[in-house]
């Protein structure tokens, strides 16, 4: 029975993100970017919003229930507030999410209940690589079984707080499909670039990893499903990517709508021209339909349907269009002022273009 | 709860809609777009028999008998979304021919938003008796399409009698011919009691077929649809009894309300997601028969890949499967807002603009991936390419629907943004 309505439990979450993302995120997000900075205590009080630990249920130290599209509501309101903010603050979840989905009862057991009942802390995963046509099915680390555990060699690019990491989850090509290996701190054989510069979530620390044969016991190897967990490790993260894009996408609509609301020109305000009204009308639309996709493709992961993996990917295509053609939109509205960074549509716009490189940045 | 499972007694229909659109409408598709005017009644016959034995087609609320000892439950509405379903799978089937199913159409839907209960039983009755019967609305004139305070057609009332006098002459009127010759049907006819008034004037009134003094005058030839009749209609002293006047009598005693206008306007948010559904029945059948010759070439897509290794072919199918599915849930929600009578102006008129943008793409972009191949008449992709262009055109153009959706966006009435 079709519902676009979501749960009691899940208004007040949205409710309270909404709260954190306008009052904290929003408002430090252009010193965060211009500064390459996120303040640790913002992204605490992020955290103790308690986001991800509500997708653990309580023998992994968490109060809830896995949910992809709780997931998905929660994480459009922290990236409505700011990208960089919201990645940083979910980035736990790169690391805490595959175990439970793919890894061990060893696994889950030695790392979700600190992860669940401690502050934020720097846990993190390397996915992306440095090359065109990354594909995240067909990587180019590889991981060889030796001396019972597993060498791995390769580069990634893109690792959140790589620098200062807890631990991080690796993928790598195991005998044909893409596993994840934890990989501990100081671990021999990792070279950690210094910090990358992007076009845009400048605040949010990014490191390229470089791995060098190295050895990692076979316990750290996630294979609660036999190394078949990938799947729905991507799956998580191309919804919760598509959802960033929404959210992203619909501050900038926000911005605009006010910014064409308040600006005087020709007697009358910008918004009421139609070549800006349509603009709006078209922006808004895109928004509609791609949030109702993601929201559909997350309900399809949490219902285990048959064509739920297809629906994430063309969820996150459809995002990924959507959060360019909108943020692209959103400047072009404010005209001279939006290219200015002292409003944040320009700041969105290079965001915006991130998407579709930077899946596998997060996870719900 | 945020729930993306159709209703079960959707779903059920779902398959026997699919064999109909199969069997009773793709094969004479070619015959009818190209016998133009020509009408299909065994089409028309066994939708009309089929739809009685069913319900389906119908808004009343489902009744169903509870079984002994078990009390009887209140199956939430879905009669809007029902009809959605029904529509873009009659589409996918044929939409010229979808638009020849008997019952009431968009008149009926015009009296079921803004008719008193005595003119819903009066006027809908014949729409469930032995013969197929259709209903028709007539809003646009020569100098008035989209801009409909430029009516000119007038009712007065002639107090002796207690009848309406109306004069003036609709074009564009879909499914005319059925409502007025072919069948003892009606036409809801959009007309000014107070030409100074502008849009405080406008009124709704009933034709039934037979009112003497009300022709159809024109069957139009068109680019598309064409198994579906479109008509010009005119009025020369045609007299209807006074109740034929659509809403309270309050409404219509008060000259200068803008309530009358207002009926023409709900109409719409019901009516906009059901054509935007129409469109995307078209575009899917598009997207389908592309798929299925790529598949016969040999050509499979590979979701799942990044786009840098996906082929121009992949690619375009993907964003044409994206455009297709994010179009389908724009009009999914607008008629479950219906249903649950939540306020749905901006939803509508979102799923119209979605719809008549993407049914556009995709049957174009199909012809085009094609090759010479598409553009042959052996295959109907050519066809779906002209049934398409309605979709961003009646029941109010794209642009139309932008202006709506930007106004509500904007929080805009009509003054601030014309």
């Amino acid at each position: 029975m079709y519902s676009f309505e979501p749960s009691d439990e899940q208004k007040m979450l949205i409710d309270a993100v909404r709260r954190y993302a306008q009052s904290d995120l929003r408002s430090k997000a252009h010193e965060a970017e211009e500064e390459c900075q996120l303040p640790a205590s913002l992204i605490e009080k992020g955290w103790e919003l308690g986001i991800l630990q509500a997708s653990f249920p309580e023998e992994c130290g968490g109060f809830g229930e896995h949910s992809a599209v709780t997931g998905v509501l929660a994480v459009e309101e922290m990236a409505w507030g700011d990208m960089a903010g919201a990645l940083a603050v979910m980035s736990p979840g790169l690391f805490a999410l595959p175990i439970m989905l793919a890894g061990n009862n060893e696994q889950k057991e030695r790392y979700l209940p600190d992860i669940c009942q401690s502050e934020w802390q720097p846990y993190t995963a390397a996915l992306i690589e440095p090359h065109f046509d990354f594909d995240p099915n067909e990587l180019r680390t590889t991981a060889t079984a030796k001396d019972g555990g597993y060498l791995l060699s390769g580069t990634k690019t893109y690792v959140p707080y790589a620098g200062n990491n807890e631990c991080m989850i690796v993928y790598a090509t195991l005998d044909g499909s893409t596993q994840g290996f934890i990989l501990p701190k100081d671990t021999p054989g990792v070279v950690i670039s210094e910090r990358q510069k992007l076009l845009g979530i400048n605040a949010l620390p990014l490191y390229q990893v470089d791995l060098q044969d190295v050895f990692l016991p076979a316990g750290n190897h996630l294979n609660g499903r036999d190394g078949q967990g990938f799947a729905s490790i991507l799956d998580a993260m191309r919804v919760a990517m598509a959802a960033i894009a929404v959210g992203l996408s619909r501050a900038a609509l926000e911005y605009a709508i006010d910014y064409a609301k308040d600006r005087e020109v020709f007697g009358v305000k910008v918004a009421q021209k139609q070549a800006i009204a349509f603009m709006i009308a078209e922006m808004a639309t895109e928004v509609e339909a791609i949030r109702l996709l993601t929201w559909e493709a997350a309900w399809m992961l949490d219902n285990g349907k048959e064509d739920a993996s297809v629906s994430a990917y063309l969820a996150l295509t459809g995002a990924t269009d959507m959060a360019m053609m909108v943020t692209d939109r959103a400047v072009q509205v404010l005209g001279g002022h939006g290219y200015i960074r002292e409003h944040p549509v320009e700041l969105w716009m290079r965001n915006g273009r991130g998407i579709a490189m930077l899946n596998g940045l997060a996870m719900v | 709860m945020i729930d993306f499972e159709a209703p079960k007694p959707i779903a059920q229909q779902s398959f026997a809609l699919t064999t109909v659109a199969e069997n009773m409408m793709r094969p004479v598709s070619r015959y009818f777009d190209e016998q133009e005017h020509e009408i299909p009644w065994d089409y028309i016959n066994f939708m009309h028999m089929a739809m009685r034995a069913t319900g389906a087609g119908s808004l009343a609320p489902r009744k169903r008998k509870p079984k002994e000892g078990e009390e009887k439950k209140k199956y939430p509405p879905i009669g809007y979304q029902s009809l959605a379903f029904l529509l873009e799978t009659l589409s996918w089937g044929d939409v010229g021919l979808y638009l020849c199913t008997p019952g009431g159409g968009v008149g009926a839907a015009a009296i079921e938003a803004t008719g008193t209960p005595e003119q819903k039983q009066k006027f809908l009755a014949r729409f469930a008796t032995d013969k197929p019967t259709f209903g028709a609305m007539a809003m646009t004139e020569s100098q008035a399409g989209s801009d409909t305070s430029a009516i000119r057609t007038t009712a007065i009332l002639d107090e002796e009698t207690d009848e309406w006098v109306l004069n003036g002459e609709k074009i564009f009127v879909t499914g005319g011919h059925k409502s007025l010759v072919d069948s003892d049907g009606l036409v809801v006819i959009w007309a000014t009691i107070d030409p100074e008034a502008g849009r405080a004037g406008m009124r709704s009134f009933v034709i039934e077929a037979g009112t003497p003094g009300c022709q159809v005058t024109k069957l139009e030839h068109k680019m598309g649809i064409r198994a579906s009749d479109t008509v010009s209609l005119v009025m020369q002293d045609c007299r209807v009894p006074f109740e034929n006047i659509l809403g309270s009598p309050e409404v219509v005693r008060r000259p200068r309300s803008k309530t009358g206008f207002k009926g023409a306007m709900q109409t719409f948010d019901a009516t906009r997601p059901l054509v935007a559904a129409t469109g995307i029945g078209v575009a899917r059948a598009s997207l389908d028969l592309v798929k299925e010759m790529l598949a016969q070439q040999g050509v499979s897509i590979r979701y799942g890949l990044p786009r840098q290794k996906l082929t121009n072919i992949e690619r375009e199918v993907i964003d044409m499967e994206v455009m297709l599915r994010s179009a389908w849930l724009l009009v999914i929600k607008a008629v479950w807002m219906a249903d649950n009578k939540l306020p749905n102006t901006r939803e509508a008129s979102m799923s119209k603009v979605r719809a008549g943008d993407v049914v556009n793409r995709i049957t174009q972009k199909a012809l085009e991936l094609m090759g010479p191949i598409g553009y042959n008449r052996d295959h109907l992709l050519e066809k779906w390419f002209r049934d398409a262009k309605i979709t961003d055109i009646y029941e109010g153009t794209g642009q139309i629907n932008r202006l709506i959706v930007a106004r509500n966006i904007l929080g805009f009435h009509g003054r601030d943004l014309r």
